[in-house]
């Protein structure tokens, strides 16, 4: 089955991005597919380039950045979220004359057609709340 | 990169038939930001043409009563943007009764609903192709 993830809550104040991860895990074990990672309101700081966790916390970030790296699963920030949250790439850093840029290469801003495109085409879009 | 550059697939979709998704709206109308970012999923989704109805339950319920006045905290209007949504083409709006009936919500709301109780709200839940819960 085809799932896609809409993810809500921010990492490290609520639950909602560690418990996808888990389920992200759970899904690559099995025999289902991941069309879409689509981080919205507060679960967009799920994609800075600065966080960093104590040692002995889950590094969420770097966490989503590897499951990028070994199954090339397809995560997409919600761009006008994320630019009013600070988290910025380099096109939007320079658009709006900031002085830096701190989204993680693995994660890409985008519109919330990129929400609407998933929900046509996944078989189940689960939602991790606020 | 500009929003639109990724390629959406959406128009190729089109000889099919659309899925129906069922946006859950729980959230208070100024307590946080989530009750305007599930708007503003809706106009996305109006303006890929999207069949997509809202259910309105629990502190959401308070999101369309009319005469806000959220101006005097800094925050816009939200049955403005809410009662603009059938411009665009959406039309379906439930409201659980049993979250109105807990508000002793009586007055008139700001979007022609249909009150559901929770035996509609499984029938919703069931016909329903995507669910999102914001």
């Amino acid at each position: 089955m085809k799932y896609s993830l809409v993810i809500l809550g921010a990492p490290y104040s609520t639950q909602s991005a560690t418990t996808a991860l888990s389920f992200t895990k759970a899904l690559l074990k099995s025999d289902h597919q991941i069309y879409r990672v689509f981080f919205y309101h507060d679960a967009v700081h799920c994609g800075s380039s600065l966080s960093h966790p104590p040692q002995d916390e889950l590094n969420i970030p770097a966490e989503w950045q590897a499951l990028k790296q070994t199954h090339d699963i397809d995560l997409v920030i919600c761009i006008a979220a994320a630019v009013k949250r600070g988290i910025l790439d380099n096109n939007e850093a320079s658009r709006h004359e900031k002085n830096g840029a701190n989204l993680n290469s693995s994660f890409e801003l985008s519109g919330l057609g990129q929400l609407v495109d998933a929900t046509e085409h996944s078989d189940r879009v689960i939602t991790f709340g606020p | 990169m500009d929003p639109n550059t990724k390629a959406l697939n959406m128009t190729s979709n089109s000889t099919k038939a659309r899925k129906k998704v069922l946006l859950i709206c729980t959230q208070s109308p100024y307590g946080g930001s989530l009750s305007r970012e599930a708007i503003d999923y809706c106009l996305a989704a109006a303006a890929f043409e999207q069949d997509i109805e809202l259910l309105f339950t629990g502190d959401a319920v308070l999101q369309m009563i009319e005469g806000q006045n959220p101006s005097v905290i800094n925050q816009k209007n939200l049955t403005k943007t809410l009662s603009a949504l059938p411009i665009y083409g959406i039309n379906k709006f439930y409201v659980d009764a049993s979250s109105l009936l807990q508000f002793g919500i009586n007055e008139k709301l700001c979007l022609p609903t249909t009150k559901v109780d929770a035996n509609e709200i499984s029938e919703l839940l069931t016909t329903a192709d995507i669910i999102l819960n914001f």
